[in-house]
């Protein structure tokens, strides 16, 4: 049987668009009648706007009609984490704070992909501020994952994950700060993609972290991450740590011309914690890497047991920073209930965010405080020199790192309510934040209960085009994406 | 670092500007204290020597051409306003 529309690949759709066997006004309606027969489970987004998805896609088919089709993302439906502007669109973050914002202007992210000609469709979940690993920290709903819909899709960009696993989209954007995106890709069986810190804008995106924020795809598969991602990277003058790199055509580096890579395995990533079933899929993984040619080197990272401090540290100082801004004033969330100016902060920030939020502002403006900043921010940045030269000393011997993305499988919604046990999933994915390094989550396997299993690969920065064709060349052995969810 | 610090919740809220009700200043002082005890194994590293990183890749020097361009217009930019007044916001008064 053939496959249905919603769950085919952007470089199967455009070939069939370019090949004029579908229009995208079809294909979006498509999308739009089966995000309409699933959602109600799922609750993947926090809106969307079919009228305006249409008009994209007739915009389309009339560009594509007049000999104008501006490549493989013309028509394709592509939906945004609700962390990335979209002009006249709302933008909400998940918070009762933005929960009337409507974006003044497109981040740069944006304007590319409608560039490309991209049919930009609906605002996707995520944990408040993108601050939680399950997206049950959304101040509207929680999103549940396809697969099973007892439990999380994971986070923070749960939505971006859940919606493509469910055929809501074709590819969606997300953002990764400790795993945001990789995380959640692992959790609902999609490929995520978190580029080198520098390669992608970050004009747009509302800030969490901001040493740490990267916009990422999700996608299907390793080619069709690497044609978004192709569309979104760049320098951009609005984003003055966006890093000025030669962008290669990272689909045309996948054929496997390539390789065989030297492939290190990190042994710090296989330790305590790690679910037998996830560890057993990575270890086969590992062992097509073999069969393929490829050297397998066990290579250490001595400083990863202080990655999740670190991390904790310097995200929590940079968010109580960044969200500073939301004070009742200028935009957002104001109290009705204030005596004064300085109460007008107070009441609006303690009614307008969750407690996930409020506690990671409280820590966040702790270890900035007077007499502390030494002894807590001062000190993990330096060791965040540490972890970053680790990743860098291993790439000396190796062409990628290859370790599990999540220690476990998707767990079940409301299971893990201490909020350091949800810190726990993120141990595989915030090194690669603190080095600023490209990784790619890509599924490799199920659980005997049906569970989507990820790995990760590590890459060096901005070595993007060798890292997707690692990837692919896992991939075409295996058809893990071809499975799809019972829903 | 050697020592733990108690975290003052009172006086980290008053400067986070975010009232918190007695049961959040409860559970935070005591979900915080949980994670600054685990974040206490930092200072087990030895950094001597060591540069702090605040980006992993520093870009510097980073400027632009001083051209004059359009920036967003009144109407766009007070579009999300808690209230405003003759192309103003509007805030409680700041001085009697």
């Amino acid at each position: 049987m053939a496959k249905d529309i919603f769950y085919q690949t952007i470089a199967e759709l455009s070939a069939a668009l370019e090949a004029k066997q579908l229009s995208s006004v079809e294909l979006t309606r498509a999308v739009i009648e089966r995000t309409k027969a699933v959602e109600p489970r799922v609750q993947a987004f926090n809106s969307f706007d079919e009228a305006d998805a249409l008009a994209q896609a007739a915009a389309s088919d009339a560009r594509r009609a007049a000999g104008e089709a501006r490549g493989p993302l013309d028509g394709i439906p592509i939906a945004l984490k609700d962390v990335i502007a979209v002009k006249d669109q709302p933008l909400t973050a998940s918070s009762k704070m933005l929960a009337n914002f409507v974006s003044p202007y497109d981040a740069t992210v944006t304007q590319k992909l409608k560039h490309a000609g991209a049919v930009l469709w609906g605002r996707l979940n995520l944990d408040e501020f993108a601050m939680g690993s399950s997206t049950e920290n959304s101040a509207t709903h929680p999103t549940h994952n396809p697969w099973d819909l007892t439990r999380v899709p994971g986070g923070s960009s749960g939505g971006s994950a859940a919606a493509l696993a469910a055929g809501e989209a074709i590819a969606t954007l997300g953002s990764d700060t400790g795993g945001s995106i990789r995380q959640p890709a692992a959790l609902c069986g999609v490929v995520g993609l978190k580029p080198t810190y520098g390669l992608v804008s970050r004009y747009g995106l509302i800030a969490f972290a901001s040493s740490l924020d990267q916009i990422g795809p999700f996608s299907r598969t390793v080619e069709d991450a690497a044609i978004v991602l192709g569309a979104i990277a760049g320098h951009d003058e609005r984003d003055s740590t966006s890093f000025k790199t030669e962008i290669p055509d990272y689909r045309a580096a996948l054929t496997p011309k390539r390789g065989p890579w030297k492939i290190g395995i990190p042994k710090e990533y296989f330790g305590e914690g790690l679910d037998p079933e996830v560890g057993a899929a990575v270890e086969k993984a590992v062992a097509h890497y073999r069969s393929l040619g490829c050297e397998i080197k066990e290579v250490s990272l001595p400083h990863t047991q202080y990655c999740l401090d670190t991390y904790y540290v310097i995200a929590t100082a940079e968010a109580s920073s960044n969200l500073a801004r939301y004070d009742g004033v200028r935009y957002g969330h104001r109290s009705a209930n204030a005596k004064d100016i300085v109460d007008l902060y107070y009441q609006s920030r303690a009614e307008g965010f969750g407690q996930e939020v409020k506690r990671r502002i409280i820590l966040g403006t702790y270890v900035l405080s007077s007499g502390y900043y030494d002894a807590y921010y001062l000190r993990a940045q330096k060791v965040r020199t540490l972890i970053r030269q680790d990743f860098l000393n291993a790439y000396k011997e190796v062409d990628a790192l290859l370790t599990p993305t999540s220690p476990v499988p998707a767990f079940k919604l409301g299971e893990k309510s201490d909020p350091l046990a949800l810190y726990l999933c993120d141990i595989y994915t915030i090194g690669v934040n603190l080095a600023g390094l490209p990784g790619i989550s890509v599924p490799c396997g199920f659980t005997a209960a049906g569970l989507p299993i990820g790995l990760q690969l590590i890459g060096e920065p901005f070595g993007e085009a060798d890292l997707l064709a690692i990837a692919a060349a896992y991939e075409r052995a295996h058809d893990w994406s071809k499975r799809t969810p019972l829903l | 670092m050697s020592q733990p610090a108690a975290l003052n919740i009172d006086h980290v809220a008053k400067l986070a500007r975010i009232a918190l009700t007695p049961e959040e200043k409860t559970r935070f002082s005591a979900q915080l204290g949980d994670v600054l005890h685990h974040i206490e194994q930092l200072s087990k590293v030895d950094v001597s020597g060591v540069e702090p990183t605040a980006h992993a890749f520093p870009v510097v020097n980073v400027w632009a051409d001083d051209v004059a361009r359009p920036g967003l217009p009144v109407a766009d930019a007070l579009r999300n306003a808690p209230a405003q007044r003759d192309n103003m916001i509007v805030v409680p008064k700041v001085v009697e």
